[in-house]
């Protein structure tokens, strides 16, 4: 009995929305949590952010971005296609509460991370600043909706193809430097932008939380390969996170531990594109 | 005693060669033939007090499922197992007779015990090679739900117990796969999965449900399962599945996995099939594993499998005090793992990478007994030394998760072990209806005394359910003497 797709959609060239019928997780889920799934029998298990959940459908919304062969297998999934694992929510919930002006920064894929959580924050009544970065204008995502749900919105892409050119992070310094006051920083996104985001809220003294994406596999506080150092103690993010005070993490050990696997992943992906290509053009067309 | 001539030497079980066996995650022991098991059991003396009986925590009627073995009613004598043990290929398989039911084998005191084990191996063996599966009564539906909470050894036979006596039996497990440890922890040339799946077919047949990918605390917690949820009694058997690390310096480089990572890796997600099976794992050329319980064997013995060439387990006091089984220790020396004696990891060094290059081990000396009546080990000054490792396994024990205990006001936890408080008599917690057994209120123990702990349970489950309205009916259990 697995859990059936009801909508899928492209978000961007690489960003997939799946609306999954997952009663269960509905029923509990707040911003801030997540989703472990297994695309098929022998697949791996992901964690993958919930970004919108109807508990009264009994539906959760995941959105994610291909990066390997358990994503790019379950994007090739059909609506009406059924994942046969799918357990949550997982992690702590965020902490929400009215702290004023917060500003909401997303960086490439994390964006969809924030997307609950600026709802969340709106929600209790905080002042919502959104900035949402990507390399380039056709990888942003999720825009109408954050731009529909914050006070202020910003975009900001590495080319400049589209609003500030740089980084979040530069958006950020602009707001503080123009003299915006600013209570709480949310930040999700890659590693190095998590980080610069970090030592400048440090600088601010701005309190800051980061959602972070170690590698896990049970994702219930059993194999502890999600370890990341805090304040000098190691916590597992699966069940003391996801979000931690950025100003307390250990960025660099994350990277690392993040990389562990890479060459395996490359190599099984591209293993995986190889078998999708011949099953494709049978006789090498 | 009657006049036959005593047969004092257990008949040997046949093996793999260590020299094969190590390339290949095929289960070790073969088991036994029909010949070996009738030779075997014809050794029982089938006293009349066993004593065999009162070493097993849950009970299981040796002497008669030994009579029908020696009758060729090798059906009969797994029909007797499952009254009492819905694990029966498991358990002859992990099971540590040597301290239980063969210990009080009174042929101990002349030579050696009855192979108890290798007998309920061969039973349930026989049983599933010809594709049946004997059941046992079940009584009439009682109209009352349980909920489980993890299936595990001591979930699966609370549930089976229950759904015996006729309730309504739901287990939630939070992974993919039902079996708890029995499938992430304990490795394929032990105890092959599909023996669990077929274990756990089993007890589904009886009538339990078994719902995966359903985490207890999160997905639901305690008090929705019970005030939402229809459930009038919950037992949690989630075991001790949070992985204890040293706190040393380097313990978070890249190659250094708890026991539970690695194990769960191979045995759960299968990583020794990759890239067929998606989750990968690094094993490098030089091991260590640390600790020296079962599962420190279990993670030495899959290291060599998944291709290391040099596999050390690292233990901090002598083999006298290690707590693995012999048969365990025996098997890993066969394969050719070296053990230390002595030494402890102080700190770790990496590269730029981040990976674990080199261990600091210092060398321990042992002192007073402890509490657990061991000498305790203390280090030697200035006796540290390093040892070159690709891959590092922390095995130095498991406590039970927070999880439940923090989503379930009034669940009275150990403070200093994390177990939940319970009593090991009836399986009562300090909150009404709610009920605990296993390595989740011991801590990390065997399989066995786990399925003894749920069957316990599983019996003052259906006390409590049926007393429901006596007054003080909670209190009476939980200080039950």
């Amino acid at each position: 009995m697995g859990f059936k797709i009801l909508e899928k959609a492209q978000l961007g060239p690489d960003s997939i929305l799946m609306r999954v019928s997952a009663p269960h997780v509905a029923k509990n889920a707040k911003p801030g949590q997540f989703i472990i799934l297994r695309p098929h029998e022998k697949g791996e298990r992901i964690p993958l952010t919930i970004a919108r959940t109807d508990k009264e459908k009994g539906e959760v919304t995941i959105i994610f971005q291909v990066v390997g062969k358990s994503t790019k297998y379950l994007s090739l999934l059909k609506e009406g296609d059924e994942i046969p694992d799918f357990v949550g929510p997982l992690g702590r919930p965020t902490e929400i509460e009215n702290f004023g002006t917060v500003a909401c920064l997303g960086g490439g894929f994390g964006t969809a991370v924030l997307y609950p959580l600026v709802r969340a924050l709106r929600e209790a009544g905080n002042y919502v600043i959104v900035i949402n970065g990507a390399r380039s204008a056709n990888l942003l995502i999720l825009e109408n909706e954050l731009k529909e749900l914050s006070h202020e919105y910003y975009v900001t892409t590495d080319d400049g193809t589209k609003g500030l050119k740089g980084f979040v992070t530069d958006m950020l310094r602009k707001l503080l430097e123009d003299g915006k006051h600013i209570d709480r920083v949310f930040a999700v996104g890659p590693v190095p932008m998590m980080k610069s985001v970090a030592d400048l809220t440090k600088n601010w003294n701005i309190k800051t939380i980061v959602s972070l994406n170690p590698i896990m596999v049970d994702g219930t506080g059993m194999c502890g390969v999600c370890r990341v150092n805090v304040g000098g103690e190691t916590k597992f993010a699966c069940v003391d996170g996801p979000e931690f005070d950025a100003h307390l993490v250990d960025f660099d050990l994350l990277m690392k531990r993040l990389a562990m696997y890479k060459d395996l992943e490359k190599y099984s992906y591209e293993l995986f594109l190889k078998e999708l290509e011949d099953k494709e053009c049978p006789g090498k067309c | 005693m009657s006049g036959k001539m005593l047969n004092l030497n257990r008949t040997p079980m046949p093996k793999r060669d260590p020299k094969e066996r190590i390339k290949t995650f095929d289960e070790v022991a073969l088991g036994y033939t029909e010949e070996d098991a009738l030779k075997e059991a014809s050794r029982c003396l089938q006293c009349s007090r066993p004593f065999c009986v009162e070493g097993c925590p849950v009970h299981i009627k040796i002497p008669q499922f030994i009579k029908k073995i020696t009758e060729k009613d090798y059906i009969g004598a797994v029909k007797i197992i499952k009254e009492d043990n819905p694990l029966p290929a498991v358990c002859g398989r992990v099971c540590p007779q040597e301290e239980q039911c063969e210990l009080k084998c009174v042929l101990n005191k002349k030579g050696a015990p009855i192979a108890i084990g290798r007998l309920e191996r061969f039973v349930a063996d026989y049983e599933a090679q010809l594709g049946l599966s004997e059941k046992p009564e079940i009584m009439s539906p009682k109209g009352k739900k349980v909920a489980v909470v993890g299936s595990g050894p001591a979930g699966l036979v609370c549930a089976s117990e229950l759904a015996k006596m006729g309730y309504d039996v739901t287990i939630f497990e939070s992974l993919h796969e039902a079996g708890g440890v029995l499938v992430y922890g304990i490795p394929q040339f032990r105890l092959p999965k599909e023996i669990v799946k077929r274990e756990v077919e089993y007890i589904k047949s009886l009538g339990v449900k078994v719902v995966t990918n359903f985490y207890v605390g999160r997905t639901r917690t305690i008090d929705e399962l019970m005030n939402e949820d229809g459930f009038e009694a919950v037992f949690i058997g989630t075991g001790a599945g949070l992985p204890k690390f040293m706190g040393i310096p380097g313990e978070n480089l890249l190659g250094i996995y708890s026991a539970n990572e690695f194990l769960t890796r191979i045995n759960l997600m299968r990583a020794y099939k990759f890239p067929e099976y998606d989750t990968p794992i690094k094993v490098g050329k030089v091991v260590a594993v640390i600790g020296g319980g079962n599962v420190a064997m279990d993670a030495a013995r899959s290291s060599l499998r998944a291709g290391a060439e040099k596999v050390y387990i690292i233990y901090r006091r002598t083999r006298d005090e290690m707590p693995a089984r012999a048969e365990e220790i025996e098997n890993a020396e066969e394969e050719g793992i070296e053990f230390m004696f002595l030494v402890n990891p102080v700190k770790y060094e990496g590269d730029e990478r981040g990976w674990v290059k080199t261990m600091i081990l210092q060398r321990m000396a042992l002192g007073e007994p402890d509490e657990s009546g061991r000498r305790r080990p203390y280090p030697v000054e200035g006796s540290e030394f390093p040892l070159a490792v690709d891959t590092v396994v922390v095995a130095i024990g498991q406590v039970p998760t927070p999880i439940i205990a923090n989503t379930t006001p009034g669940l009275q936890v150990h403070p200093k072990w994390g177990t939940l408080v319970a009593n090991l008599k009836t399986g009562a917690t300090t909150k009404p209806g709610v009920f605990a057994g296993g390595d989740v209120v011991t801590g990390a123990a065997t399989v066995i005394l786990a399925a003894g702990a749920g069957k316990t349970a599983a019996k003052y489950i259906d006390y409590y359910l049926n007393n429901k309205n006596k007054p003080n009916i909670w209190d009476e259990l939980f200080n039950a003497q």
